[in-house]
């Protein structure tokens, strides 16, 4: 596993385990450990569980651990499935692999290859092939760091098992949806690791249906779209839509080569909704604005007053609000309001056990605690933080229950409002 | 029934224009007007054939088991009336079945169906609630569903 995000890591093996019905007992985990030795029925349970995994590595059988190779060795040797596996092993073509977690010591080659030579016992008799073969036998070498800078020089703890399922990360997802490498991305765009988990977390399901009411440029949509969802996006603000000439949110899916997950994007205001009700919508992912970088808006006049028998307006004998280049006018709306009114969908648009997740910002200082926004229909599974210096934001993610659950609910409370004031008065 | 994927006023072909309005999403698109919820005359949207102009992406691979799931979702009815708006009228009246095996006729239909629901795309044109009769227009290849304040 990475140590990196732990607030999202065990959400993560959570949902995909649960996702893929898989049985998994979590006393193993540790939130201080990269390591958990868990019990599964088979390879297929394993690899499904982790393949698509963004906060883990790899899957291994495990068949020893030790602290230094003599203890390794003998623990292997002491295993009770050990003849088992070796018969099961001993014809494949294989390789060793060296996973080294918190340390950078570099082993010669002569050295690696009598570490290798020392596992001779295993008998395996097949070919060693570099190059897509049958089997990767992999030791991974804990090393404790010396400090935060300087890697430790011998391992503390050593592992020993047979690769079963790299992770999603491990195979290069996140390097792919680099916003770095990204054709079209703007200042609201979310990073590639954690809009992966995101979408992992809210268990989008290949074929089912996406939608994100505040697509911005795509973020959570190339998320979706690579886990293989057919995801459809709106958002009031047009120009983001739009993009700049060939960047735009299709071209990232041509990117990709996922231009087939792609469904569209329209400009809408979530609260005037024009989505038909019958089509099935399976997640809702995203992030909706905080009214950080621009207030929060929807339809309408701010001030109705001046704009009493404007529909009557005529430009060349043709009503001025039905000419194509007529450009609606919008008023502020509050944050705790947009997300009553986005809870408030999922509970009526998502099937029961279908999941909303979406990212809220907070200020850390204040006294009073976070309130996070609940509909009597969802249940609240997660409330992953990541924390930032003054501010956090945080991965909500909601199941729909139905309308038995009667949940608890605080629609209609002001909740977060000020939050926009006090990023800018600099949370003092 | 074999010629499903032609629209008529096609006017351009395989530009592979990057961003697009695919067919498709007409199946998606009600009026926005909440008042009109309460009728069944917001779904679909009346394309204004005359003034939609549609473009041929070819750069969509077909991939027959997606479009399956696709089709699942789909209104039919209102794929038959959007299309005739737009100048199809051979569509067949029912949503067309398709057997776990499928069939060569299957993957012609599967074919069609692919060249109208996601390779048309509509790039400029005019969408009328058949309620209220309110005018939406498609920008750019973007479908724009805002409201005027007096609508919305």
């Amino acid at each position: 596993m990475v140590q990196v995000h732990l607030n999202f890591r065990l959400a993560e093996l959570e949902s995909l385990a649960d996702l893929h019905g898989i049985d998994v007992d979590f006393s193993g985990y540790s939130v201080d450990s990269p390591f958990m030795v868990v019990t599964l029925k088979n390879d297929k349970d394993a690899s499904d569980w982790i393949k698509r995994s963004v906060l883990t590595r790899a899957i291994y059988e495990y068949w020893g651990e030790g602290t230094d190779y003599e203890s390794l060795h003998k623990s292997i040797q002491s295993l009770p499935e050990l003849e088992a596996y070796k018969s099961a092993n001993d014809q494949k073509s294989f390789k060793f692999e060296f996973e080294k977690y918190g340390g950078n010591a570099r082993q010669d080659t002569s050295a690696r290859v009598s570490t290798i030579e020392s596992f001779k016992y295993l008998d395996l008799k097949g070919p060693i092939r570099m190059k897509n073969p049958d089997e990767v036998f992999t030791v991974i070498e804990e090393y404790k760091a010396i400090s935060d800078n300087v890697g430790g020089e011998c391992p503390v703890k050593l592992y020993f098992g047979r690769q079963v399922q790299l992770s999603d990360r491990a195979t290069g997802a996140v390097e792919k949806y680099d916003l770095k490498k990204r054709p079209y991305k703007g200042t609201t765009s979310f990073e590639a690791e954690l809009s992966l988990a995101s979408a992992n977390i809210a268990q989008v399901k290949p074929g089912s249906i996406m939608y994100d009411p505040f697509v911005g440029t795509g973020s959570f949509l190339v998320a979706g779209g690579h886990y293989g969802a057919l995801v459809l996006g709106s958002d009031i603000d047009g120009r983001m839509i739009r993009g700049k000439g060939q960047q735009t949110i299709g071209a990232n899916f041509k990117h990709y080569k996922e231009a087939i997950q792609y469904l569209d994007v329209v400009t809408m205001d979530f609260t005037h909704n024009a989505i038909r009700d019958t089509l099935a919508i399976d997640t809702i992912l995203c992030d909706p604005p905080y009214g950080i970088r621009e207030s929060i808006k929807v339809l309408g006049a701010k001030d109705p007053e001046k704009f009493i028998g404007k529909e009557d307006v005529e430009i060349n004998g043709q009503k001025a609000y039905l000419l194509r280049d007529y450009i609606p006018t919008k008023k502020p709306y509050s944050l705790d309001s947009l997300l009553d009114d986005l809870l408030d969908y999922a509970s009526r648009r998502l099937p029961v056990n279908g999941r909303l997740a979406f990212w809220m910002p907070t200020a850390n200082d204040e006294n009073i605690a976070t309130i996070i926004p609940l509909n009597s229909k969802l249940e609240l599974k997660y409330n992953c933080v990541q924390d930032f210096n003054k501010w956090s934001r945080r991965l909500l993610v909601y199941i729909n229950r139905g309308p038995d659950f009667n949940g608890p609910s605080n629609s209609g409370l002001d909740r977060t409002s000020n939050f926009r004031d006090r990023y800018f008065s600099g949370f003092n | 029934m074999d010629r499903i994927g032609k629209v008529d006023n096609c006017s351009a072909r395989s530009r592979g224009s990057t961003s697009n309005m695919k067919f498709l999403t007409t199946n998606f698109l009600k009026c926005s007007v909440k008042g009109c919820d309460n009728s069944n005359l917001n779904f679909p949207l009346h394309y204004v054939g005359a003034n939609c102009q549609l473009e041929q992406d070819e750069s969509i691979e077909f991939n027959p088991e997606f479009l399956l799931r696709i089709i699942d979702r789909l209104e039919w009815p209102a794929v038959v009336s959007v299309a005739a708006d737009l100048g199809n009228n051979d569509l067949p009246p029912n949503k067309p079945e398709f057997d776990e095996n499928l069939t060569e006729e299957d993957m012609v239909i599967l074919r069609d169906l692919h060249t109208l629901l996601i390779q048309t795309n509509i790039t400029e044109g005019q969408m009328q609630c058949k309620n209220c009769e309110h005018i939406y227009y498609i920008k750019n290849s973007i479908p724009n569903l805002l409201l005027p304040p007096h609508l919305a």
